[in-house]
């Protein structure tokens, strides 16, 4: 378990390499080394978890909490410092798995996707320094300790979205992105602050708390400002507009960052802050909830009317990064048994997610790969030219649905009954959602795949995916081929672990109280949901798969206002450019800059002028005539000769 | 016998003379001469002030030789300097020295 400093320091160490020394190398040397540093964390990942999860249980049933290192840093008072360390337990080695698997699957399609790229090197350094942040975010042994390493994934996700920085339109992503989630850790730092002050401790147990007085009423207010936090990067409405626009990054790192691993931080977080929540504010675990609800149902929404392929996956990303929270925040105890089932059922989906998700991400890189384009109308009939990413694409997409014996639908069925547990109601709402998830999702399928058999060519098509390939760009206008094998076998792999990681016994690993928890399927609620997605399926499917779609256009001229809204994504980012503009900066920011740089400004500049204009005045006592310097001198010492005297 | 006060004018005539010279001349090897006018006024009141007011000591004399012995140093690197103005303007002038102003 010592070892497991090492999952850390590896990748940091191949940031440093192809960092500084990047430009010395060639692209084929800066690829190994990264993946080949990636693929030994991820051993080492692996070997601690497999240690980790067959050392024996505590005496009450849980898995013991290790802390190999606990270093305090930075002492604030008595009781209160900030530790670097690094915690075991079973959450943080379950996301172990799934970051330095996604990351390692992510390094070595990179090879094949990034093939000739400018950069190369540097984007395989800001893999590794995302890689290195995310897992110590996730180890960390402290909330101060995780908001440090969950900046640090802001700045790489930063990097990577803005890796084409001479494409405007990804500059200004990633400056969205930095600032949106930035904004939001604001709440997340005064959040920690308050938690400090109060409860003496940075710790996330909540035995470690001792609470000043009235501190269990900050604590809600303390918890609720952390999961602000954890909205900006887990793209919660309203702070969900990052997220689509970061989509102009590669599409691998969009498979990575955005899709497995960074975004589902703030899901981690709750996961993480969980027994206080439940101890101190169940109140705001519901707002969550209600949130995340809301925000799974209106990504859904959006997300059957996009037309870029990856921005149709971005929207199901934040729909099902919806339904973790929900998941989270229906738990009314630490039972599984009553009320605490949400928490398996949110790190079950989170799991299952990352794979799939990464999955439907690599599969559209490997399609833009091809076509060079993201508009699902330039596509069509792919599924003649690219078997693989066919076959896998369409088995993430029936896992994303929620059709047995695939991954998704276990992990969905488990937050579908925890919401009928908590309120009909929410489980009915989430089952219509979870409708809707499968609906665009065939729609998305049947459009690359099937829709329109012969596939425009790429000269027609704006080309908005940047990506220069001289190998690549005479045949794949008419005839898109399959990707390289470098390319594929992450696919397959994926593939095969979303077939297979529904029957991993995840309640044995991973439940609210620690304990072990065999998953039972809900039968009445397991046979709703595999209706109603076969049967959204089924209308996806009579819609789409045709050549051309009458009945999409129909609809679509239906319900025209509704349909222009929702391509518009509701218009959130109007909203926003409004506040920002209009309000913050016409009526804040305008009269303070006027105030700086007239008055502020003005106070500094009149001192600078009234020096200048005295030494203007006085500058021809400095004559350079030695005869004139010795008169002033005989002067002064005359006078101070008669002062003497006198 | 002459009198210290016949020493002392002579010297203060030298003295003044220097100053009037220094700010008068316009050629630095005027303004050098009058410099040394002014230090061998000082040298003379050394001398005269230890004859007259101290017969038995001798500080005066050796104060009037440091002089002498710095007087000559100092008269040769100014004469250097002024060489290398020369050199550098092709004129010794002093008005036309203010290179080193504002």
């Amino acid at each position: 378990m010592e070892l497991t400093i090492l999952i850390l320091i590896l990748p940091f160490l191949s940031f440093l390499i192809l960092g500084l020394g990047g430009k010395w190398m060639s692209h084929r040397s800066a690829g190994i080394i990264g993946t080949i540093g990636l693929g030994l964390v991820t051993i080492l990942s692996y070997t601690t978890a497999w240690l980790y999860f067959t050392a024996p249980r505590l005496a009450d049933g849980t898995f013991a909490t290790l802390m190999p290192y606990d270093f305090r840093w930075l002492p604030f008072s008595e009781t209160l410092s900030f530790n670097l360390g690094i915690m075991l337990d079973p959450i943080s080695v379950m996301m172990l798995l799934v970051i330095s698997t996604v990351s390692l699957m992510v390094h070595v399609y990179s090879y094949g996707y990034m093939k000739g790229e400018q950069g190369f090197q540097r984007y395989y350094a800001y893999l590794s320094l995302f890689t290195m942040s995310m897992l110590g975010l996730v180890v960390a042994t402290n909330i101060f300790q995780m908001y440090l390493f969950w900046e640090l994934v802001g700045v790489s996700s930063y990097l990577l979205i803005g890796f084409y920085y001479t494409k405007p339109a990804a500059v200004a992503a990633s400056k969205k992105a930095f600032i949106v989630t930035r904004f939001a850790d604001l709440g997340f730092l005064i959040g920690i602050l308050i938690y400090g002050y109060y409860a003496g401790t940075f710790s996330f147990k909540p035995e470690t708390i001792a609470l000043l007085s009235g501190g269990a009423a900050m604590l809600p207010l303390a918890l609720g400002l952390m999961f602000i936090g954890g909205a900006g990067k887990s793209a919660m409405f309203p702070l969900h507009i990052w997220l689509p626009d970061a989509m102009e990054g590669p599409t691998p790192v969009s498979a990575l960052i955005h899709a497995a691993t960074m975004v589902v931080a703030g899901v981690y977080l709750v996961a993480r802050m969980f027994p206080l929540f439940i101890a101190y504010a169940p109140e705001v675990l519901h707002i969550i909830g209600y949130v995340g609800a809301f925000t799974a149902f209106f990504a859904a929404s959006i997300a059957c009317v996009q037309t870029d392929i990856k921005r149709v996956l971005a929207f199901s990303t934040i729909s099902q990064i919806g339904f973790m929270m929900v998941a989270l925040g229906v738990c009314t105890s630490m039972d599984p048994h009553h009320g605490g089932l949400g928490y398996m059922a949110s790190m079950f989906h989170l799991f299952t997610h990352a794979m799939f998700k990464a999955l439907l991400f690599l599969g559209a890189g490997s399609i833009i790969h091809a076509v060079h384009t993201n508009e699902m109308s330039a596509m069509g009939g792919l599924r003649k030219y690219m078997p693989i990413t066919h076959w896998t694409f369409l088995i993430a997409c029936l896992a994303i649905a929620g059709i047995p014996p695939f991954s998704g639908f276990f992990s969905k069925d488990e937050i579908l009954a925890a919401c009928f547990q908590f309120s009909p109601v929410m489980g009915w709402v989430m089952t219509v959602i979870a409708a809707m998830t499968a609906f665009y999702m065939f729609r998305l399928y049947y459009g690359i795949f099937w829709a329109g058999e012969t596939p425009v060519s790429s000269s027609t098509s704006d080309n908005s995916h940047a990506h220069p390939s001289p190998a690549e760009t005479s045949p794949c206008g008419k005839h898109p081929h399959e990707s390289p094998l470098v390319m594929t076998f992450p696919l397959l792999f994926l593939a095969a672990v979303t077939c297979v990681a529904g029957f991993i016994p995840f309640g044995h690993f991973i439940s609210s109280n620690g304990e072990a928890y065999t998953i039972h399927l809900d039968l009445s609620v397991a046979v709703t949901s595999v209706v109603i997605a076969i049967l959204s399926i089924a209308l996806a499917t009579f819609i789409y798969k045709g050549a051309s779609q009458p009945m999409a256009d129909a609809l679509a001229k239906r319900f025209k206002k509704l349909h222009r809204a929702a391509s518009h994504r509701f218009y959130i980012d109007e909203v926003y450019q409004y506040v920002t503009h209009k309000i913050i900066f016409g009526c804040i920011s305008r009269p303070i800059a006027w105030f700086d740089r007239h008055v502020v400004d003005g106070f500094f500049n009149f001192l600078a002028w009234g020096t200048h204009a005295t030494s203007e005045e006085i500058r021809g006592l400095q004559s350079g005539q030695v005869q004139q310097y010795v008169f002033v001198f005989l002067c002064g010492a005359l006078a101070l000769i008669l002062l003497l005297i006198l | 016998m002459i009198h210290m006060e016949y020493y002392l004018v002579v010297s203060t005539i030298m003295m003044f003379a220097g100053i009037y010279g220094f700010f008068t001349r316009h050629n630095t090897l005027g303004i050098l001469i009058c410099i040394e006018l002014m230090l061998n006024a000082t040298d003379i009141n050394f001398a005269v002030f230890n004859r007259f007011l101290y017969p038995n000591g001798f500080e005066g004399y050796f104060f009037a030789l440091f002089s002498i012995a710095i007087s000559a140093a100092e008269t040769a690197i100014a004469i250097a300097i002024m060489i290398n103005i020369y050199r550098n303007i092709r004129s010794i002038q002093v008005k036309q020295l203010d290179e080193m102003k504002y």
